[in-house]
């Protein structure tokens, strides 16, 4: 970010949107990260984040109509667990934003926003699935990878695969 | 075989075992269960299609396990995927066959280390036959398999077990770098 000053076309449309956001609920958010990549706030107040989400998807100068993709992510070292939404309004506004909301990272849960973006449905099971944070309100909160009666998170990062599943060894 | 490429004119009489008419029409008409789990299962689909024509051999795929006569376990099993997979061998009629088809089925494949979810060799559940190892195996390797498979049914009798079939295979195998010098003999010859 040498010439950081002047920010792209894109990113400024992002930040143009998060000034939006932040206004309406102000310290529930984080700062902006304005990187080039992926521009991303965090929501602070995570119990705000469907309310935030309906907020984003309906309002005249946002109209962020389509959830590209959620993400798990596991912050070992701050205990906490967390997701991150790519956020796009396509065909209208023509911006993006990415947002992250963590959770404790055992037993921890995130209000879910499937009804807001049906997309969430699936890829907030997978979360579930990968990481262990439950979705607070999600229409059908069951592992959608692995079996039912797995046992453990695969993708935290100390996770250890279980010796045996009904009767099968797991591990090589 | 050669019998029926010989001229058989009437009066003719042919003289054989039970063992061997009874091997020779089931090697002949061995059917596959068609099911894939992952990128094998392409490479299975290729060989069976026209250019490599597994029809010709009697080997066309069934979708029943209840009129197949051989498994072609072709691809990743996941754990979830393993208890279905005994299900089907389970439905089987006998005498059946499982042809483990790529590394995955093998022993895990790329997946030995990390692959929580993957059934690290299908051998942990079912007995399998016949291995044939790539990352898919091409059409060619698989077709050897199969030939593999027929090659042990040719050593079954009536009243031994499977497993004495699989010996007398293993006694007339040839090592295959004999094949292939005396072909390249021939070749260049």
């Amino acid at each position: 970010m040498e010439e950081g000053k002047v920010l792209s076309q894109s990113l400024q449309q992002s930040a143009a949107a998060y000034v939006i956001i932040h206004d309406k609920f102000g310290d529930a958010l984080s700062a902006f990260d304005a990187n080039e990549t992926m521009p991303f706030f965090e929501v602070l107040d995570t119990a705000q984040w469907p309310e935030i989400a309906l907020f984003m998807r309906d309002h005249p100068k946002l109209q962020f109509n389509y959830m590209a993709c959620l993400s798990g992510v596991d912050y070992q070292a701050e205990e906490k667990v967390g997701i991150v939404c790519n956020i796009e309004s396509l065909g209208q506004r023509n911006h993006k934003l990415a947002v992250k909301v963590k959770c404790a990272r055992h037993g921890g849960s995130i209000p879910s926003v499937a009804e807001v973006w049906h997309t969430a449905n699936w890829h907030e099971r997978e979360a579930y699935d990968m990481f262990g944070m439950l979705f607070t309100d999600h229409p059908d909160m069951r592992r959608i990878l692995c079996p039912d009666d797995w046992e453990g998170y695969p993708l935290l990062k100390d996770y250890k695969v279980q010796e045996s599943y009904h009767g099968i060894k797991v591990p090589y | 075989m050669g019998l029926l490429d010989a001229a058989i004119t009437k009066h003719n009489v042919l003289v054989t075992s039970v063992d061997n008419v009874l091997n020779w029409a089931r090697l002949s008409s061995l059917w596959p269960m068609g099911f894939g789990l992952a990128c094998c299962a392409i490479e299975m689909m290729a060989t069976n299609a026209s250019n490599y024509d597994l029809e010709r051999f009697g080997i066309f795929p069934r979708s029943s396990p209840r009129q197949s006569d051989l498994m072609i376990v072709a691809g990743t099993v996941t754990m979830k995927m393993a208890e279905r997979v005994i299900r089907l061998y389970e439905q089987m009629p006998e005498p059946r066959y499982v042809l483990s088809m790529g590394s995955c089925s093998n022993c895990g494949g790329p997946y030995w280390e990390h692959g929580y979810h993957v059934l690290k060799g299908v051998d942990r559940i079912i007995p399998v036959d016949v291995y044939v190892p790539g990352c898919p195996p091409r059409p060619e390797s698989l077709i050897g398999g199969l030939m593999k498979v027929q090659e042990l049914i040719r050593m079954e009798q009536i009243g031994i077990s499977r497993a004495d079939a699989l010996k007398k295979l293993a006694e007339k195998s040839i090592d295959p770098q004999f094949v292939i010098d005396r072909e390249r003999k021939a070749a260049t010859a």
